[in-house]
């Protein structure tokens, strides 16, 4: 027999089921007096460097039904492309700016809103520049384990015709459902993101 | 926490997207293939959570949301560590956890079960792994729950966990099950996970050695995230 490379499986995911919201934004949810506020709630605060935009966008079904529990996390680089982390090596990230951010969604409309700043550009492992992005996880009631994705800017064109991963998937006519496109709402840069789970018009999950 | 990319993960082990016996998995999962993504620093890093944010009571569901006594339930602590694959402790590993009170009654809005909510109880809570990997939490245990999904589907009592490791490729959602609890091997969302072995990592053992005399048993549930490789043979250019 061979030597054993002794390593632990993961723990298996199971569903965040129909209360995620208890435990991830309480306050949201009505537990109030727990938590003082919601994890990722905020983003930044009024230092921050960057430009500021809004990410807006709704998840939905396969029969076209938007999802009113489900819960959107997002992880994304300061303005000029670097991640708040020990892992960063190439600088120390806007101590004015989490890069993490959560929303649950309205109740009523599923619509998940994070107010945040357009970041910088994150290298790939070889060193050249990917586009500006945002990567996106997903979790809800039937969801077996958390969907993660991406969203790209749409007023970012030759930067994610040059992106290392973009670029890279064989069917075209899918990656626009990874780029949002740039809308004006109430003076704020807006992108609307939706996230579509099975179908025609399914979102590019990715295996990272 | 220095360290490359992560292990790919091994998605056999986890439960497919499409698993028709838990029926709402049907229009919400993926049916186009997962695009396979290089790690790059947006999943290598993630955020990172500091102790100093926890309130005093954020680990003590049976205090957290106390109004005019304890909750009604059976008093139990939950502890273990936060591990890699590689068997490493993950310190600093952020854990929410969730769940229904001692009558399997959850505090939403959109919870309809005839179970009563505990005026004592908000069945929320967070902590974050020590230096050693080690976590724990005080709470109640969950009562089972009848569920819409088949005529007669009931949840084995169980806990909700949410765990932040240190890069966002390692964010996970899973469930607690506790030892012993016949439910378990009839939930069809237990059953969305195919294999056995990964099932029973999911149950937590009766911890008699951490049990607190004539206060609390305790159950001892270790959780495993994904591992990094080393950075020795990573970053070298293409084409080289
Ligand atoms: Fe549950």
């Amino acid at each position: 027999m061979v030597q054993s490379l002794d390593r632990l499986k993961e723990s298996a995911s199971q569903t965040a089921g129909p209360y995620v919201h208890i435990g991830c934004t309480p306050n949201f949810s009505g537990i109030e007096g727990v938590f003082p506020q919601d994890l990722g709630a905020s983003m930044l605060n009024a230092e921050a460097r960057g430009e500021r935009i809004r990410i807006v966008g709704r998840v939905f079904d396969g029969v076209g039904a938007a999802l009113k529990d489900a819960m959107v996390e997002i992880w994304q680089a300061d303005a000029d492309g670097l991640y708040p982390s020990p892992q960063e090596t190439r600088g120390t990230a806007d101590a004015n700016f989490t890069g993490f951010g959560r929303s649950a969604g309205d109740m009523a409309t599923g619509e998940f809103i994070f107010e945040t700043i357009k970041p910088g550009r994150v290298p790939f492992k070889d060193g050249r520049p990917q586009a500006p992005h945002v990567t996106l996880w997903i979790v809800a009631r039937g969801i077996n384990i958390g969907l993660h994705t991406r969203l790209y800017f749409g007023d970012e064109a030759a930067a994610n015709e040059a992106d290392p991963i973009l670029s890279r998937i064989e069917h075209r006519s899918r990656v626009s459902t990874l780029i949002a496109p740039k809308t004006l709402e109430g003076g704020v840069p807006t992108y609307r993101h939706d996230i579509v789970l099975q179908g025609d018009k399914e979102t590019i999950f990715f295996d990272i | 926490m220095s360290g490359g990319s992560f292990y790919q993960r091994d998605r056999s082990w986890h439960p497919p997207a499409y698993a028709p016996t838990y029926k709402t998995s049907v229009t919400r999962s993926p049916q186009k293939a997962l695009i396979a993504l290089d790690n790059t620093l947006s999943e290598m890093t993630g955020p990172v959570f500091g102790h100093d944010m926890l309130g005093p009571l954020d680990d003590d569901l049976i205090a957290n949301f106390a109004k005019d006594g304890d909750p009604i339930g059976q008093r139990i602590i939950v502890h273990g560590r936060v591990l890699d694959e590689d068997g490493r402790p993950v310190p600093g590993a952020l854990i929410e956890v969730w769940q229904a009170n001692a009558g399997g009654r959850y505090r939403h809005k959109k919870e309809t079960y005839l179970a009563p909510l505990d005026p004592n109880f908000g069945g929320c809570g967070r902590t974050i792994s020590a230096e050693d990997g080690s976590y724990r939490f005080r709470t109640i245990k969950p009562g089972p729950y009848p569920w819409p999904n088949g005529p007669n589907d009931w949840r084995p009592a169980h806990i909700h966990f949410s765990i932040f490791g240190h890069g966002f490729a390692q964010r996970l959602i899973t469930q607690m099950y506790f030892e012993g609890d016949p439910l378990i091997w009839l939930c069809p969302i237990v059953s969305t996970i195919p294999d056995k072995a990964a099932i029973e990592r999911l149950i937590a053992p009766l911890d008699m050695a951490n049990t607190v005399p004539m206060d609390a048993r305790a159950y001892k549930f270790d959780i495993v995230l994904r591992g990094r490789r080393s950075t020795l043979f990573e970053n070298r250019k293409e084409g080289n």
